[in-house]
């Protein structure tokens, strides 16, 4: 009975844990490509979204669920925001909180897409969602350019691990 | 039979590869584009041919629903504005399945009052052969003879949030190219976009 106490306060910590939001970072394309290609044995997931995409905010719990399931491997999920850095506070923020994202959230602000989608990957038309999954290590990679289910996905990463 | 059935699957796996090749790959600059009957909100058929006065078409696809898209629409009006009379209307397509996006159904497209065509894609069969994949997504179009030849691929310019920020006007400028009987330098760009709504399988 004792323990009640203690666990209601982990409980009500867990519960409240989404206030703590966690930072986002608005980065430009060079800082971006700079941890995409860290030569680390770490395999990568990258998402590219934004608030205003549906089918991308619908398929960020399967990046959540992801991670969990992945927690304490070499797995990182890189979460790119492409919505624009007027819409930081007003969508960006908010969205993370509510949603509890823990995902690294990083927002790619960049006006001109055309001179830096092929650099992320030349397969990639520009179109959202996107998914990047590699590790340059074993030099394994693939790439989705469209909504990803939870099996999906981690089938997806189990094929570059 | 069992050579008939053994045919008919040789056939079905042929014709697959070809439908699945061109879905992936889509039209590249040089490439003569295929026509389409399409219907427009106004209840009409549209196609490239009907317009024997066209030197050519700017070929859009874009929807309702997706803020790129509706960033972009007075951009769209605008280019049809200014290009039209050149002789490079605008056709506009919504590829989107409504069925995911219902922002996007024949009667809500019916609310849009544009100076060109707004035709939907029903089958989304003109957006695969054309390897759009995202709203906006464009395709200018130059006419050789009776065949339509495609001369640009991409975005409309380089400044999503604020037309009046936009430093390079990728389509623009490949039309000032394309108008002077010149090949774009600039063929193909690259744009963030909405994922058309492809049908669930």
């Amino acid at each position: 009975m004792r323990l009640m106490k203690p666990l209601a306060l982990v409980g009500s910590l867990l519960c409240s844990a989404p206030t703590f939001a966690q930072n986002v970072a608005v980065i430009k394309f060079p800082e971006l490509q700079k941890r995409l290609a860290r030569p680390t044995d770490t395999t990568y997931v990258v998402n590219f979204w934004a608030t205003w995409c549906g089918p991308c905010v619908k398929e960020m719990p399967n990046f959540e669920q992801l991670r969990m399931a992945n927690a304490g491997q070499k797995v990182k999920v890189l979460l790119v925001s492409l919505d624009y850095a007027s819409q930081l506070d007003k969508k960006v923020k908010p969205f993370v909180k509510q949603r509890g994202l823990k995902s690294k959230v990083l927002l790619l602000n960049e006006p001109d897409p055309n001179e830096w989608i092929d650099k992320v990957d030349p397969k990639w038309s520009g179109a959202l969602p996107f998914t990047l999954i590699f590790n340059n290590q074993t030099k394994r990679r693939s790439t989705f350019e469209r909504e990803l289910s939870a099996t999906e996905l981690q089938t997806a990463l189990k094929n570059i691990q | 039979m069992k050579k008939v059935l053994s045919f008919l699957a040789l056939c079905f796996v042929l014709l697959s590869s070809f439908v699945l090749r061109s879905t992936a790959d889509g039209y590249k600059v040089g490439d003569k584009a295929t026509d389409f009957k399409l219907k427009n909100i106004d209840g009409k058929m549209v196609s490239l041919a009907d317009n024997k006065a066209a030197k050519g078409y700017i070929v859009v696809f874009t929807c309702n629903t997706c803020p790129f898209a509706k960033a972009y629409e007075s951009r769209i009006i605008d280019l049809n504005t200014k290009y039209a009379p050149l002789g490079y209307p605008v056709v506009a397509i919504n590829p989107n399945d409504p069925a995911v996006a219902p922002g996007d159904s024949y009667a809500a497209m019916q609310s849009k009052k544009y100076a060109f065509p707004y035709l939907q894609d029903e089958s989304q069969q003109v957006a695969k052969t054309y390897g759009a994949t995202r709203t906006p997504h464009l395709f200018v179009l130059t006419r050789q003879g009776t065949d339509f030849v495609v001369s640009y691929i991409g975005a409309i310019d380089d400044n999503s949030e604020d037309a009046k920020l936009a430093k390079t006007k990728y389509v623009e400028n490949a039309m000032t190219e394309i108008l002077a009987g010149k090949p774009a330098t600039t063929k193909e760009t690259k744009a963030i976009g909405c994922g058309i709504k492809w049908k669930r399988a």
